[in-house]
């Protein structure tokens, strides 16, 4: 099956995304994970917020933020997860065990902060 | 849901039951659904049916044949849920798999520290260790300590990658092929896959017979 791509005459510039829709981040980015505390039910763990990781793949498809959704609002809230890996050390205080031990997590872009 | 934590069972065998608040909650919600014509009860049970045919040897099979499939474990590691529809098993929720492979120097393990979340799908319910504050708090906290309890001790050069499930995406982890299992066929090494060693909290023991001879 031709891929999309070939079935484009040549003449036609690249597709262009709307906003949300191209992933904002990449894997090997630095990312600190927002520290808010708003009321109600999130699907960021206190425990990482705060601290920083890397992005370590973006997950396809994109979604729904589910947190909004959770509040009945979806429409246009699409954009992507990404797989954050956080040192076990950078989250605990005095962790015991390997310093290469880690948490790996999936984070919406929406949480994530550059640096 | 029958067996919820809050309902207090009966163990005297007088017949005494009382749901507690969230089977009350569960069966309000299903009666208003039902009622209001959103759905008929029928589903529900279909989709109990559905839940309930999903079991840790469908996960057994995808694992043996990564061992046996160098390609097929590449597509496995690089889209779960289509490497699994390869095998006829269809995710039924709007969820990504991500299959972690264990190898000499890294360990994963699989947690759900908000709740639950758990590749019912490829491994049928969770335990009810697996939904427990203690083991949801302590595999992202101290997960050496944790695995000791199971049994498992993780060397010092292996690192743990605790891969915590809290939204999009279902967590199986690949155990490493045990040793002694080179002439094994792939129905054979599927059977000496266990649930608790996709979940991550073991390690699949050397084997020292094969199946086909007596010990």
């Amino acid at each position: 099956m031709p891929s999309v791509q070939s079935q484009r005459p040549p003449m036609l510039p690249a597709p262009r995304w709307a906003d949300g829709e191209a992933a904002l981040f990449k894997a090997g980015d630095r990312v600190r994970i927002a520290e808010r505390f708003p009321i109600g039910h999130y699907r960021v763990p206190r425990y990482i917020r705060g601290k920083s990781g890397m992005v370590e793949a973006v997950i396809e498809p994109r979604a729904v933020n589910n947190e909004e959704e959770g509040f009945g609002r979806n429409a246009g809230s699409k954009r992507h997860y990404y797989r954050v890996a956080l040192p076990m050390a950078e989250l605990w205080q005095g962790y015991a065990g390997s310093a290469r031990d880690q948490l790996k997590i999936e984070v919406f872009e929406t949480w994530l902060i550059r640096g | 849901m029958p067996n919820h934590d809050h309902g207090h069972v009966d163990t005297e065998g007088s017949g005494d039951y009382t749901p507690g608040y969230y089977e009350i909650l569960e069966r309000s919600l299903a009666e208003l659904l039902v009622e209001k014509g959103r759905i008929d009860a029928n589903d529900i049970r279909r989709e109990i049916e559905v839940l309930d045919s999903r079991n840790p040897a469908l996960g057994a099979r995808l694992v043996a044949r990564a061992w046996c499939d160098a390609e097929f474990k590449k597509r496995l590691l690089a889209n779960g849920r289509k490497a699994c529809e390869e095998l006829g098993i269809t995710s039924y929720e709007d969820t990504e798999l991500i299959v972690l492979e264990n190898t000499e120097s890294v360990h994963n393990l699989v947690v759900c520290t908000l709740c639950s979340c758990y590749p019912r799908a490829v491994i049928g319910l969770p335990p009810d260790w697996y939904k427990l504050k203690p083991y949801r708090a302590r595999a992202v906290k101290e997960p050496r300590t944790l695995l000791k309890e199971f049994g498992t001790f993780i060397p010092d050069d292996m690192a743990i990658h605790v891969s915590d499930a809290t939204a999009q995406v279902r967590y199986l982890v690949l155990p490493q092929r045990p040793i002694g299992t080179e002439d094994f066929t792939e129905e054979e090494l599927a059977k000496l896959v266990t649930r608790d060693s996709m979940i991550g909290v073991v390690r699949l023991d050397p084997v020292q017979v094969h199946p086909g001879e007596v010990p």
